[in-house]
């Protein structure tokens, strides 16, 4: 295919398609946890950590990776001290990473091309570094999920029950909440922050109607995020759209026809 | 094997739990009956580590939560998504998932001078056998939001006895399920106690269920006010009229019915 030829193109779809596998992979937890918007959450917190690096001159994804870990440590935090429910502690989260980014964007002066790549999303414009550290991240939280899978399972099932059984549901917590924190700031540059619940939480949405054990979702939740990536790229090249808007696009009309289909049977 | 010495507990100066002292022995099939907001939920709790309390609570002579790994527990309900996506084998397959920590428990155990039954084989066949006892082998592949509430319990029982329990704790567990289903989550019950010989503490409003499988009997109101064999508490009027006396108490004030115990 010529599409593959070019190196832009192979970049874009190897990124893409494992930052679509880990976010579908963390995302049948927080769906299952009712944390559908953390994802949402964290990345107007990575927004605030991508000021402060535009701001400061500095590396925004390695600012942002610290805000967004930050974030998702202080949220899990505030969650359990306050006793507040996730989708607040959530709100309180969001608005406090994006008032930080609105406030050092306007203190440098406006918006800037770099922000609006990590706003809107610039799938085709990673470049060979920018690859190697979200393949690297998303490999390490694809892993790390699979090795975890049962006990975050048992945890989203029931949390009084994984205590019961010896598990250390604190620990898990955190570990789970850093990694989906990492996982959403490497799908900032494929999907941009004002899109990326759309990969933590359509394909689950979609795999979820299907009717199958935990296994067989998450592996369907995984290949409808991953074929909504490859489509959604290479549609958007020969159609000359934005790719994460089509990513999008292709992941809610799978979902639709998914459910469909589910509703039918 | 369950020792609880002047154990106390409550809800902020709100005492639920009052100075209980009670044991179980191996083998025992203890029914705990009590009204709603008796204070059964709170002890069951305490016990498992799950709910702060002063006093002393002993599981094989260990005070600590060391042990707790090796209860197998069944809340009243577990409440999870509806379209959760695990099948009852994946659900029954989370009683497996410490197998690591049970281990270092078990030789606390033994260095306790106790044995714990295990169920040979692999993981698979130790599901299949927990699964047969709680008589849902048939539903293993069904997802567990596709089943009605007296069978979701039967697989959390099998989620339970997977890991070879040496104590199975019971909270009110068949609530809300038509009496046929109750009638076979008991025979299961008791089964599983008399034939692996798990000692079990069973939560329960129901006298004539317990009349008819349990071997012990404790009766609470927020204090423990009999505690013995189960035929002398049937022959003991003045605790059935305390038991009575109470619920009728706590059914008159509206107390706790809306929201089970506490």
């Amino acid at each position: 295919m010529e599409i593959l030829e070019y190196g832009f193109m192979q970049r874009a779809l190897l990124s893409g398609v494992l930052v679509g596998v880990a976010c579908s992979f963390m995302g049948s937890f927080l769906v299952l946890r009712r944390h559908s918007l953390f994802g949402d959450g964290i990345a107007h917190v990575a927004f605030g950590g991508v000021a402060v690096g535009l701001f400061a001159g500095v590396f925004p994804l390695w600012t942002a990776f610290g805000a967004a870990v930050g974030g998702a440590l202080g949220l899990q935090k505030l969650r359990t001290w306050t006793g507040i429910s996730g989708d607040s502690a959530v709100a309180v989260v969001l608005v406090s990473g994006l008032a930080v980014g609105v406030l050092l964007v306007s203190a440098a002066g406006g918006f800037s091309v770099d922000l609006f790549g990590f706003l809107f999303g610039s799938i085709l414009l990673v470049g060979v570094g920018d690859t190697v550290i979200i393949s690297a991240v998303s490999t390490g939280v694809i892993v790390t999920m699979l090795a975890l899978r049962r006990q975050f399972l048992h945890i989203a099932f029931s949390e009084e029950q994984a205590r019961v059984s010896g598990l250390n549901v604190a620990a898990l917590d955190y570990l789970f909440m850093a990694m989906a924190a990492v996982t959403v700031v490497a799908s900032m540059r494929l999907v941009g922050i004002l899109l990326i619940s759309a990969l933590v939480v359509l394909p689950n949405v979609a795999a979820m109607s299907l009717g199958f054990g935990f296994a067989r979702t998450v592996a369907a939740s995984a290949a409808i995020s991953a074929a909504s990536v490859v489509a959604g790229v290479v549609l958007s090249f020969y159609l000359d759209l934005a790719p994460a808007g089509t990513i999008v696009v292709t992941a809610l009309a799978v979902m639709g026809c998914v459910l469909a289909a589910s509703r039918m049977r | 094997m369950l020792e609880a010495r002047s154990v106390s507990a409550g809800y902020g100066g709100r005492p639920a739990v009052d100075d209980i002292t009670f044991s179980v022995a191996e083998g025992d099939l203890l029914g705990i009956v009590g009204p709603n907001g008796a204070g059964k939920t709170t002890l069951f709790r305490a016990i498992l580590g799950l709910h702060p309390y002063s006093g002393t609570i002993r599981i094989f002579g260990s005070a600590g939560k060391e042990l707790v790994p090796l209860i197998g527990y069944v809340p009243q309900r577990i409440w999870f998504e509806p379209n959760f996506p695990a099948t009852v084998r994946d659900v029954v397959s989370m009683g497996l998932i410490s197998e690591k920590k049970d281990r270092a428990s078990e030789q606390l155990l033994r260095r306790a001078g106790y044995s714990r039954r295990r169920t040979p084989g692999a993981a698979s066949e130790k599901m299949d056998e927990a699964m047969r006892l709680a008589r849902v082998d048939h539903l293993a592949r069904r997802r567990i939001g596709e089943l009605s509430g007296g069978e979701q319990q039967r697989v959390f029982i099998a989620k339970a006895l997977v890991k070879d329990p040496v104590l199975l704790i019971l909270d009110e567990p068949v609530t809300g399920v038509d009496a046929e289903t109750r009638g076979r989550f008991y025979d299961a019950v008791e089964s599983i106690n008399r034939d692996r010989g798990i000692a079990t503490v069973w939560a329960s409003h129901d006298l004539d269920a317990i009349r008819r499988h349990a071997s012990q009997v404790g009766c609470m109101n927020c204090s423990l006010f009999f505690h013995g064999p189960k035929d002398a508490f049937f022959e003991d009027e003045e605790a059935i009229k305390t038991y009575t006396e109470s619920s009728m108490q706590i059914h008159m004030h509206g107390h706790g019915a809306h929201n089970g115990d506490t």
